[in-house]
């Protein structure tokens, strides 16, 4: 395990809003550095010719036409939230963030 | 780009060190698509409906549910890359952009990262700038939170998964004029495609710009990012006072005082920005192909079906309506202001065959009607008539079966009632009274008394006749042929006085 393994696990805690105590960063810093390890190795392989794949199917050009059908009753889906006011679903006061 | 291109005129010349400041601005535009639809559930999407009335399992992010590309979303988006001149890529993909935030249910957004459906392209500004778009992509838009009510953040997830097309420009621009006028121009094509609604205020359009500011003849400097522009004057301010901002900063020689690359957030009501966030906390996306989707293929056939959807756009109608119907650059220009407005001028040309006319007709008329609060209709697709009352009250008129004035007075009931000009003309009385036993009747009651304008016309200051021509008008309640009026009025006096 590095340095750099706990940085890695330090930064995607915080983008993924995980919190993370100094023992648990460098416990998991030790199992990241290992997967990471793995995927070197996949990235070492040559894959010059082959076609990135994208997905786990042959499928593709799966489209729908553009009709409604009608949505979910608010009250019903409103319920699946932590916390609502019968119009809004009501989370912690969150300004500044990424709209 | 070269710096050599740089008209002379551009940019701004420093008082204190003498140095011309190039700015230099690029847009992210995003506009919401005019489907029925989301762009991977079947739910409706309302500009102002109830909160929370217009979701589902999908557009919720409920565990499990899958998306769906509409069709109409991609077709729609590649109308316009057509008209926009855009290369449409054979083949497309979606992409996962990761963040966390309330109005974001799935914690990602579906967006596209290195496959955007089109790249290229670009438009002609009628200062004849060019102004190169990168790309444009499709995406879903997030919900809406709301944080000015009380102490919690309410979230409304009506708006999560509408479709919205996002432009990038070339950092080509070097104005806010410019960048207004790419808006405006940018604006008019979707409207005219039909494509998007582009309506600022119901956040069917949003733009954020990059600015950043170099010596001339320098290489280019760091960029600002500048959100929260709520109006195409909002864009031109905030773009002004940030080239001032960042010139001043640099002029002051401080290093601590540089731009540095971050967001700004504009204030409108104090014309000013300031910091939302730096590179430090800038986001990392990690994006990577949405597994939930498959790949997409455009072919040819269907950019050439969508080619034919296009109508005949803002800019070659202005020139065609001045090259074959003789109206002045600015009569073209109102009345291409909207595809509806065109629309309907074309329809009534059609059906009358007097362009100059209609085009008067509606500028001042229909359009000064629309614009008055006391009238209910607001837009032309709201008018209680149609094209062809207009042009039954343009003939009116041009046949003089009605006066000018009297003709205004029967568009204003048209708007209040809805009726043909033909039956209000019938009900009111209104038509042209062109019978010279009663016009001459109400000429000798006119003239009684008159004694100084018989004098000035018989001593051949014939215009002074124009002081009778209100008491004859209000005698005839606004129906007497004025040309007739005026004839006979001269005769009088020069023959029989
Ligand atoms: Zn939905």
């Amino acid at each position: 395990m590095t340095q750099s393994d706990i940085d890695i696990v330090k930064k995607t805690a915080k983008l993924a809003r995980l919190e993370l105590g100094e023992a648990e960063a460098a416990k998991f810093g030790e199992q990241f550095g290992r997967i990471l390890e793995a995927f070197q190795k996949l990235a070492k392989l040559d894959v010059s010719g082959v076609e990135p794949m994208t997905g786990a199917t042959e499928l593709s050009d799966v489209l729908r036409d553009d009709r409604a059908k009608p949505s979910l009753e608010r009250e019903r889906v409103l319920a699946n939230g932590p916390k609502q006011d019968g119009e809004y679903y009501v989370v912690p006061k969150t300004v500044g963030g990424d709209a | 780009m070269s710096q050599t291109t740089t008209a002379p005129t551009i940019g701004f010349v420093s008082k204190k060190t003498d140095v011309r400041w190039i700015p230099v601005i690029g847009l992210e535009v995003h506009c919401q698509l005019k489907t029925e639809t989301k762009l991977f559930c079947s739910c409706r999407y309302e500009f102002g409906a109830s909160p929370n009335t217009l979701t589902c399992p999908v557009c919720t992010a409920q565990p499990g549910a899958l998306p769906v590309l509409n069709r109409e979303a991609l077709a729609l988006a590649v109308r316009v890359a057509v008209a926009l001149g855009a290369n449409v890529a054979p083949r497309t993909k979606f992409d996962r952009k990761n963040y966390f935030y309330c109005d974001l249910p799935k914690g990602y957004q579906i967006s596209q990262f290195d496959q955007p459906f089109c790249t290229g392209g670009g438009l002609t500004l009628p200062s004849g700038k060019r102004v190169r778009l990168t790309r444009i992509h499709l995406e879903e838009d997030a919900g809406k939170a709301v944080h000015d009510r009380g102490d919690m953040t309410l979230v409304d997830l009506n708006r999560a998964g509408v479709p919205l097309i996002e432009s990038v420009t070339e950092a080509d621009m070097q104005t806010s004029d410019e960048a207004y006028e790419y808006l405006t121009s940018l604006k008019e094509i979707l409207q005219y495609a039909g494509a998007s609604d582009c309506d600022m205020e119901k956040g069917s359009l949003r733009c954020d710009v990059n600015v950043s500011v170099h010596p001339e003849g320098e290489g280019w400097r760091t960029k600002v990012e500048l959100k929260n522009l709520n109006s195409f004057k909002n864009v031109k301010d905030a773009i002004e006072h940030e080239i001032e901002r960042q010139i001043e900063a640099y002029e002051s020689g401080d290093k601590s005082k540089f731009p540095v690359q971050e967001t700004r957030l504009y204030d409108a009501t104090t014309q000013t920005t300031r910091t939302m966030r730096s590179k430090e906390d800038a986001h990392d996306y990690r994006y990577f192909p949405e597994p939930d989707l498959v790949p997409f293929h455009v072919d040819a056939a269907f950019v050439e079906q969508q080619r034919t959807m296009l109508p005949e756009l803002a800019e070659a109608r202005r020139a065609r309506y001045q090259r074959d119907f003789g109206l002045s650059p600015y009569d073209a220009g109102v009345i291409t202001g909207s595809r509806a407005v065109a629309d309907f001028f074309e329809m009534v040309v059609k059906l009358n065959g007097n362009a100059k006319e209609t085009a008067n007709w509606i500028t001042n008329g229909v359009l000064a009607n629309l614009s008055d609060p006391t009238i209910p209709a607001k837009t032309i697709d709201e008018l209680p008539f149609r094209p062809h009352d207009l042009a039954e009250l343009v003939e009116l008129v041009t046949n003089h079966t009605i006066h000018n004035n009297v003709g205004r007075t029967v568009l204003r009931t048209m708007f209040e009632t809805g009726k043909s000009p033909k039956q209000i003309v019938k009900e009111q009385g209104l038509e042209q009274v062109s019978d010279e036993g009663q016009l001459e009747k109400w000429c000798r009651e006119a003239l009684v008394g008159k004694d100084k304008v018989i004098a000035d016309v018989k001593s051949g200051k014939t215009k002074a006749v124009a002081a009778l021509m209100g008491p004859v008008m209000k005698a005839s309640k606004g129906s007497a042929n004025p040309e007739l009026v005026q004839k006979i009025l001269l005769r009088i006096i020069q023959t029989e006085m």
